[in-house]
């Protein structure tokens, strides 16, 4: 590895946060494109740029009739992201949490999604849908969930959750480009825990998993702000002396069938862990691919770890009860680790 | 912040020359024929498709498209069939469409309530009440980006003005004045829910007074009041003062989706309303005004017939799209096999 490693160029990096990666992504796709929009709720710098800063300094930089705040209507959000696209732009919606999805679902799943297909490829609706959920912070039933699955369930739209920094910036600068809608979720901690980004960091392909960490006992395949949790345990995991591979999905729609078939064929067990619902979630999709394409070659079942099925609760202890804690991954990753 | 606007009658009313007053009646005639002809087409086991007739309803995007350019959009609805034909949407494609084939203009994959014809400005065509609405504000706020006076109609039912997405709408399209005109086809019948027993108001037009933009009872039967107020909206919205809402009064003589059988209307106020046949009335005066004549007026009706009948047997001689196209355009890169 050493010799890899002084053979390996030098990537000038920079410590950033996921928020400000996506502030440089935006910035840096509207400078090279004027076709680029951003529209939503609060977002100009008269609202505050966001509200958690995503969008601080665009309309100052780029005009208040590309970068628009929005009245609370998130039909006519996404309504009006899908005309302007259909129009030639590109815009980049915001709809402030991904709860509030539900009210534009309409707009989302029978409009955006299917446009393109309905028309039989005369319409394109190239548009972004940029959201925030996740629990951890007390924000409970209505302000929290992770509904990727819904999304992945309706035909012609992507979905990406991305963790790193650098991912979402590379993530927005190819779905901003993209041809077709993408919904991006935002999680909680993932716009706030600064890491090495590099300092040109390039678009990243959606569609494509990475291999964090490489193994060869047990495949973990997670994403988002779940993805912290599992490098806790993977550290824990790592000095009990297991190999674990793990994988960032980073797209769930459509995923990277090859790289988690291939990992988990390699080390014969597979766990997915995500912060959704475990009842049809992410997770079976999955775990269903993986014994369809596996069958006989696995050494143990397919795991999976997510949300119990109940709303996200309030209380501090129950929301640490609700969200999957690294003992129950090390637990779940060594009872597969069990089977020959 | 606009004022607020009192629902009002309109000042400066323009009437359409001679030659418009007949394209008028071109669209009319052309609408008549060709549910005419789907009707017939559906009796006879020939398509198979849901159909929501707009009998009765052809004055209102006739007189509005004599002022709309080819490259206007609109935004419309499953019963849109009508403002398609009259935005003069070719009848081959269209028809291949209605019966599914793949030289339809959505390649058979939309059918009659999701048509798209770019081309003629055909943008957006849903099946989902008051869906119209959001997204014609983005095909404004696109125009006002581009620097072009287009504007975008939206059409939709009485129905759609009791569904959030006309409230959301018509407020977005008042903050960002934009080149939108909200067209309500008010043909009395939500579905089969009658007017007064869903809407809170007696006019829609008065909802516009909440959003600060002008709005304008019309009688949806009479061409020149149509067109009088359609040339204000489409004016304003050309100028950059933002949008208008159009209600236009009408009736569908056809119940909602063919094969209804009208149990929710009386007989008599439906013999009422065919007895204010748009079409008739229109085809009389533009004759009583020496426009037309009589045989004229039947050699253009022979005419558009025989442009239904090439355009149905166009359709019928086109294939089926393959199985293949489950997998295109879902993307706008083919899924593999």
């Amino acid at each position: 590895m050493s010799t890899d490693t002084l053979d390996a160029p030098v990537v000038e990096t920079v410590k950033m946060n996921g928020l400000q990666a996506i502030n440089a992504a935006l910035i840096e796709a509207m400078e090279a494109d004027p076709k680029v929009l951003v529209l939503g709720e609060d977002i100009a710098d008269n609202e505050g740029g966001g509200v958690v800063g995503v969008t601080r300094g665009l309309s100052t930089k780029f005009g208040t009739m590309r970068v628009r705040s929005t009245p609370i209507s998130e039909q006519a959000i996404i309504g009006a992201a899908i005309g302007a696209a259909m129009g030639g732009y590109k815009p980049v919606a915001e709809i402030m949490l991904m709860n509030f999805t539900t009210v534009a679902m309409d707009m989302i799943v029978n409009h955006a999604a299917k446009l393109r297909f309905m028309s039989g490829g005369q319409s394109q609706v190239p548009m972004v849908i940029r959201t925030l959920t996740g629990a951890g912070n007390q924000t409970a039933g209505q302000h929290a969930d992770f509904y990727e699955a819904w999304f992945c369930h309706t035909a012609g739209i992507k979905v990406v959750i991305p963790w790193t920094p650098a991912d979402f910036k590379g993530l927005y600068l190819s779905a901003i480009q993209d041809p077709d809608p993408v919904i991006i979720v935002e999680s909680g901690k993932t716009l706030f825990v600064p890491m090495d980004v590099p300092v040109n960091q390039g678009p990243i392909p959606l569609g494509k998993a990475n291999v964090v960490a490489p193994g060869s006992d047990i495949t973990i395949v997670s994403y988002g702000q779940m993805m912290f949790t599992v490098m806790q345990a993977y550290e824990e995991l790592t000095k009990a002396g297991a190999s674990v591979e793990v994988i960032d999905l980073r797209t769930i729609s459509p995923w990277d069938k090859e790289t988690v078939l291939a990992s988990a064929e390699k080390t014969g067990r597979l766990l997915v862990v995500h912060e959704a619902g475990r009842n049809f979630g992410p997770g079976a999709e999955i775990a269903a691919t993986a014994q369809e394409a596996l069958f006989g070659k696995l050494k143990a079942p397919v795991g999976r770890l997510g949300a119990p099925y109940c709303s996200v609760p309030f209380a501090k202890k129950l929301e640490d009860a609700f969200l999957v804690q690294p003992p129950e991954i090390i637990a779940e990753a060594q009872r597969l680790l069990a089977m020959a | 912040m606009s004022e607020t606007t009192e629902n009002r009658a309109l000042e400066n009313r323009a009437t359409p020359d001679a030659k418009t007053q007949l394209d008028i009646y071109r669209r009319m005639i052309r609408i008549e024929r060709n549910d005419d002809a789907t009707r017939t087409q559906i009796r006879r086991g020939r398509i198979t498709a849901p159909y929501y007739s707009a009998r009765g309803q052809e004055c209102i995007p006739s007189a509005i498209s004599v002022l709309l350019n080819n490259d206007d959009k609109i935004c419309t609805i499953y019963r849109g069939i009508h403002d398609m034909v009259a935005k003069d949407m070719p009848l081959r494609p269209l028809w291949a469409e209605i019966c599914g084939r793949v030289d339809g203009t959505c390649k058979g994959k939309g059918g009659p309530m999701h048509l798209t014809h770019p081309e003629t400005g055909v943008m957006v065509t849903t099946g989902i009440v008051g869906s119209s609405m959001p997204i014609a504000n983005g095909f404004g706020w696109a125009a006002l980006l581009d620097g072009t006076k287009q504007v975008t109609v939206a059409y939709f039912g009485d129905g759609a003005s009791n569904i959030g997405a006309f409230h959301e709408a018509l407020n977005l399209a008042s903050v960002w004045k934009l080149p939108v005109i909200f067209v309500c086809q008010n043909n009395g019948f939500a579905e089969h829910t009658r007017y007064e027993n869903g809407t809170s108001v007696d006019q829609i037009s008065k909802r516009a007074i909440g959003y600060g933009m002008p709005g304008y009872t019309v009688d949806g039967n009479d061409p020149v009041d149509v067109y009088a107020h359609a040339h204000a909206a489409i004016e304003r919205a050309r100028a950059g003062e933002g949008p208008t809402l159009l209600e236009c009064k009408t009736f569908r003589f056809m119940g909602h989706v063919f094969g209804d059988a009208d149990g929710y209307m009386t007989k008599e106020e439906k013999a009422e309303a065919i007895a204010k046949d748009p079409l008739p009335i229109y085809r009389q005066k533009l004759i009583d005004d020496g426009i037309a004549t009589a045989e004229e007026l039947d050699a253009l009706t022979a005419k558009i017939e025989a442009e239904v009948n090439d355009a149905i047997e166009f359709a019928m001689a086109c294939e089926y799209p393959s199985d293949d196209e489950l997998r295109r355009d879902v993307f706008a890169e083919e899924i593999p096999a």
